[in-house]
C-alpha cells in the first residue's frame, strides 16, 4: 500500500515536472539556433489564421509571424505555426512550446501581470459582438433576454457576456464550446441563437457560411477587445523585436512604404524616418540586436499593415472587415506607430 | 531469559548487508526509499524553481475571487457574482449528478445485457454480442460526440414548435419537447407550499421533498420487516403469507397522501422567446454524455455479469431444476447471489472509470469539475497547477469513497466463511 503510493505519489510529481521547463538563454538566440520561429495561432479562423487548401498558413496574425520571422531569420517562411485553442494557447507560450502568441488575443491586465505574459501592442482594435440569424427578427442585442448563446470558453468573451447580460437584466443560456469551428457547427445546427466573439472573428466565421447574408452582427459593440501579440514576460530584447516588428509594419504604411515601392524608396526617400525605418541611415537594426535590414525584409514579406489588412480580413476579401478604429491615427484610426529614431 | 548468540557465529561485517541473506532485503529497501526520495526531492525542487522563474507562486486565494463566468447547469444556485469555489463546487456537483446517473444505468442495463448474453434464444444472444462489441470496442470520446451530433443535427430547434401549425409538437400529453439544445421537462409545483429548509450559503431543500424522502426511507423499513414476519411466518408454519399487497401500500400509499396534502401538480414548459421556460430544460451534453456513458460502461458490465454467472457451477443450476424451481427463480435465487461474489469487485472497477471518463464532459460543453475548475477558472486565473492539483485531489477522494462504499457492499455478498 505505502508502495503505491509512492508509486503514485513520484508519477504525479513528475507530471509536474513535466508542465514546468527551465528557460535558458534569450528567445532570440535559441530561434536564431534553430532557424524557426514557434508561432501560436488560432486553430483555424480564416482571415486571421488558417492553412488553404496547400496547407500554407495564411492570414493576419499569420503575416505577423511571418514578419517576425523574416525580421530575425531573414525569411518569412521560417515559421513553424502552432495552432492553440483559448484554453491552451498562453500555457503554450508559458512554457515555451511557442515564441510568440499571435492568436487574437486580448490585452487584458491580469493576463499582463498575473499570467506573466507582456502584450507587445496592438494589432487589431475588436470588440465583442453578436451574430444571429436574420429570420431571428432581432436587431439588437438588448432583444436577446432568454436566449441560447454560444461562446468559446476560456476567453475572456465569456467574462464580457456574463456582465452584459447582468448588467442589462436579462437571463440566457450560455453553450460552452471549445473552438470556433465547434462554434459554427453548434450555430449553424440551431443549438445556439447567438454566437458570440469579437465582431472581427464573427465577420470571418460568417464569410464561411454558404449563406452569409442570412446572418446579422448586432450592431451592440458590448466591451473593448485590444488583440496583439504577446510574448513570455521577462526576456525583454525578444518583446521588443516583436513589438517593433509590429511598429514596422504600421509605420510603413503611414510613410507610404509598401512592398512594391520598398526597393526604390531604399535608393531614393529624402525622407529621414524612411531611412532609418529601412536602413539606410543609422542603424537602429543594431540597437534590436539584428541587422540593418531587418525592417525591410518585414515590409518586403507581406507588405506593410494596410497591405496585410487588405489582402486578408479587408472589404475587398469575403471577411470584408473596415478599417474603422484600425485606420491610421492620421485617418481618425487609433494606430499610432512611436517615432523610429 | 538471557540472550545467548549461537557459538561460532561471526561479527557483523559490512559485506554482509548485500550477501547475508538475514540484511538483504533490509539493505535494498533502503537503497530504494533514498533514490525515490532524492526523484521526489529533485521534481518538487525543479518545480518549484520554474515557478519562480515564471514569476509564479503557488496559492489558493483565487478560488475566493469572483468568478464572473455562468454555468449553464447549476444544481445549487449559483451567479457570475459568486466565487471560483462556488463555481468548482456546482462542477462537482455537475460531476456526481452524471456519475450517478450514469452509474445506475449501466449497471441494470449491463446486468440484463450479460445474462442476454447467455440466452438460449440464439438471435437474442447474438445481438447482445453485437452491442457489447460495438460499444466496448469504441473509443468514449467519439461515442459522446456522435449522440451529441444526432442530437443536434435530428432534433428541432425551439422554434419549430412555434405556431398554430408547427413543424413538432410536444409529446407525453403536450409535457415534454425534444428540441436540439435540450429535453423540456414539466416541473413539480405545489399549491401547498410548505416552504423550504436553509442550510446556508444559499443551499435549500423544500419541506415537501424532504418529507418524500423520509417517507419513501420509511416505506423501505417497513417493508423489510413485512419480509421478515413473512419469513418467521414461513419458517414457523411453512407457508407463506402473501405480502405483496402489503408492499406496495407501504411504497405508494403515505407518498399518495402527501401529493394530495401539497397538492402537487405537473407544470408543463412552454414556448417564451427564444426558449422553453417554465419547465426543466435537461441540457443535450447531459444526456448525451449520460447517454455514452452508460451504453460504454454497460459493454464492460455485461461481461463481467456474464463471467460472473459462468463462474457459478452448472451443478446450481440443475440442482435448483431438480428442485423444481422455475428459470427466472433460479437466476434470481440461486445463480445471481452466487455470483455477485465474482462480479461486484470488477464492477467496482467499473464504476470509477465511469467517474472518472465523465471528465470528457468538456467535449460536449458540459460543466463538470473539469470543465469549470479545470476549464474556466483555471483558464481565466492562469493558476494552472493548482487548478489541476486540486481537481487531481478531488478525483482521487471521489475514487476512494466509491471503492470504499462498494468494498462495504462486497463484505456483505461475498462468500462468508464461517
Amino acid at each position: 500500500m505505502t508502495k503505491t503510493v509512492f508509486l503514485g505519489t513520484v508519477a504525479a510529481a513528475s507530471l509536474f515536472a513535466g508542465m514546468s521547463l527551465a528557460q535558458e538563454g534569450s528567445t532570440l538566440a535559441q530561434v536564431k539556433e534553430r532557424d524557426e520561429l514557434n508561432c501560436g495561432v488560432n486553430t483555424g479562423l480564416v482571415g486571421f489564421a488558417a492553412p488553404d487548401a496547400n496547407g500554407n498558413w495564411t492570414g493576419f496574425d499569420v503575416a505577423l509571424c511571418r514578419a517576425v520571422a523574416a525580421a530575425v531569420l531573414g525569411d518569412g517562411n521560417k515559421v513553424r505555426f502552432v495552432p492553440t485553442t483559448g484554453q491552451t494557447r498562453f500555457t503554450a507560450l508559458a512554457s515555451g512550446e511557442v515564441d510568440v502568441l499571435a492568436r487574437n488575443s486580448t490585452w487584458t491586465f491580469s493576463r499582463d501581470t498575473d499570467l506573466a505574459l507582456d502584450f507587445v501592442g496592438v494589432n487589431y482594435y475588436d470588440g465583442q459582438g453578436f451574430m444571429v440569424r436574420k429570420d431571428l427578427g432581432v436587431t439588437s442585442a438588448k432583444e436577446l433576454d432568454g436566449a441560447t448563446v454560444c461562446i468559446q470558453t476560456g476567453t475572456t468573451t465569456e467574462l464580457n457576456l456574463a456582465d452584459y447580460f447582468r448588467a442589462n437584466g436579462m437571463n440566457y443560456t450560455p453553450v460552452n464550446i471549445d473552438s470556433n469551428a465547434e462554434g459554427e457547427q453548434q450555430y449553424m445546427a440551431g443549438a445556439c441563437d447567438a454566437y458570440t466573439t469579437d465582431v472581427s472573428g464573427l465577420a470571418a466565421t460568417r464569410a464561411a457560411f454558404a449563406d452569409p447574408e442570412n446572418h446579422v452582427i448586432l450592431p451592440e459593440i458590448i466591451s473593448k477587445e485590444p488583440l496583439g501579440p504577446a510574448v513570455r514576460h521577462g526576456d525583454n530584447n525578444w518583446g521588443d523585436i516583436v513589438r517593433w516588428t509590429l511598429n514596422a509594419l504600421i509605420a510603413a504604411e503611414e510613410y507610404g512604404v509598401t512592398s512594391r515601392n520598398i526597393e526604390e524608396l531604399v535608393r531614393s526617400s529624402t525622407n529621414p524616418e524612411v531611412q532609418r525605418l529601412l536602413g539606410a541611415s543609422d542603424d537602429l537594426g543594431a540597437m534590436l540586436g539584428l541587422d540593418n535590414e531587418w525592417a525591410r525584409r518585414v515590409i518586403m514579406t507581406s507588405g506593410n499593415y494596410g497591405e496585410i489588412f487588405a489582402a486578408n480580413i479587408g472589404e475587398q476579401t469575403p471577411i470584408g472587415l473596415a478599417r474603422g478604429l484600425n485606420a491610421q491615427w492620421t485617418q481618425g484610426g487609433l494606430l499610432y506607430a512611436p517615432p523610429f529614431r | 531469559m538471557t540472550d545467548v548468540s549461537a557459538p561460532g557465529n561471526p561479527p557483523f561485517r559490512l559485506s554482509m548487508l548485500i550477501y547475508d541473506r538475514r540484511y538483504r532485503s533490509l539493505t535494498f529497501q533502503v537503497i530504494v526509499f533514498i533514490l525515490v526520495m532524492a526523484g521526489l526531492w529533485w521534481l518538487v525542487d525543479n518545480t518549484i524553481k520554474n515557478l519562480a522563474l515564471l514569476g509564479k507562486n503557488f496559492n489558493f486565494g483565487f478560488l475566493f475571487q469572483r468568478a464572473g463566468y455562468d454555468i449553464p447547469q447549476t444544481p445549487i444556485p449559483y451567479t457570475s457574482d459568486d466565487t471560483h469555489f462556488r463555481a468548482a463546487t456546482v462542477g462537482l456537483l455537475n460531476t456526481l449528478i452524471v456519475s450517478v446517473l450514469g452509474c445506475i444505468a449501466a449497471t441494470f442495463l449491463g446486468i440484463i445485457v450479460g445474462v442476454a448474453r447467455l440466452s438460449k434464444n440464439w438471435l437474442f444472444a447474438r445481438l447482445m454480442t453485437v452491442f457489447v462489441e460495438i460499444f466496448r470496442n469504441m473509443p468514449l470520446l467519439l461515442w459522446i460526440l456522435i449522440i451529441y451530433a444526432i442530437f443536434t443535427e435530428i432534433l428541432p430547434t425551439p422554434a419549430a414548435y412555434r405556431g398554430e401549425d408547427a413543424a413538432w409538437s410536444m409529446i407525453f400529453f403536450d409535457h415534454v419537447a425534444l428540441t436540439n439544445r435540450y429535453t423540456a421537462l414539466p416541473t413539480m409545483a405545489m399549491t401547498n407550499d410548505p416552504g423550504s429548509l436553509d442550510l446556508g450559503a444559499r443551499i435549500t431543500f423544500n419541506w415537501a421533498t424532504i418529507s418524500f424522502a423520509a417517507v419513501l426511507i420509511l416505506g423501505v423499513i417497513v417493508r423489510r420487516m413485512i419480509r421478515n414476519w413473512a419469513q418467521s411466518v414461513q419458517d414457523r408454519t411453512g407457508d407463506r403469507p402473501r405480502t405483496w399487497w402489503m408492499s406496495l401500500a407501504v411504497m405508494t400509499v403515505p407518498s399518495l397522501i402527501l401529493i394530495w396534502y401539497f397538492g402537487l401538480h405537473l407544470v408543463a414548459p412552454e414556448l417564451t422567446g427564444f426558449n422553453f421556460t417554465g419547465g426543466l430544460n435537461v441540457s443535450n451534453a447531459l444526456v448525451a454524455l449520460w447517454l455514452a456513458l452508460t451504453l460504454y460502461t454497460a459493454a464492460f458490465i455485461a461481461e463481467i455479469v456474464r463471467a460472473g454467472i459462468l463462474a457459478v457451477s452448472k451443478g446450481q443450476t440443475e440442482a435448483a431444476y431438480a428442485l423444481g424451481l422455475r428459470p427466472n427463480r433460479t437466476m434470481n435465487l440461486v445463480i445471481l447471489p452466487q455470483a455477485l461474489r465474482v462480479i461486484v469487485p470488477p464492477l467496482i472497477s467499473q464504476y470509477l472509470n465511469l467517474t472518472k471518463n465523465s471528465s470528457l464532459a468538456i467535449a460536449v460543453g458540459y460543466m463538470d469539475l473539469r470543465g469549470t475548475l479545470g476549464g474556466t477558472t483555471l483558464n481565466q486565473t492562469g493558476r494552472e497547477l493548482e487548478a489541476i492539483v486540486l481537481m487531481m485531489l478531488v478525483y482521487l477522494a471521489l475514487s476512494l469513497i466509491i471503492s470504499g462504499a462498494m468494498n462495504i457492499f462486497n463484505a456483505r455478498v461475498k462468500l462468508k466463511e464461517r
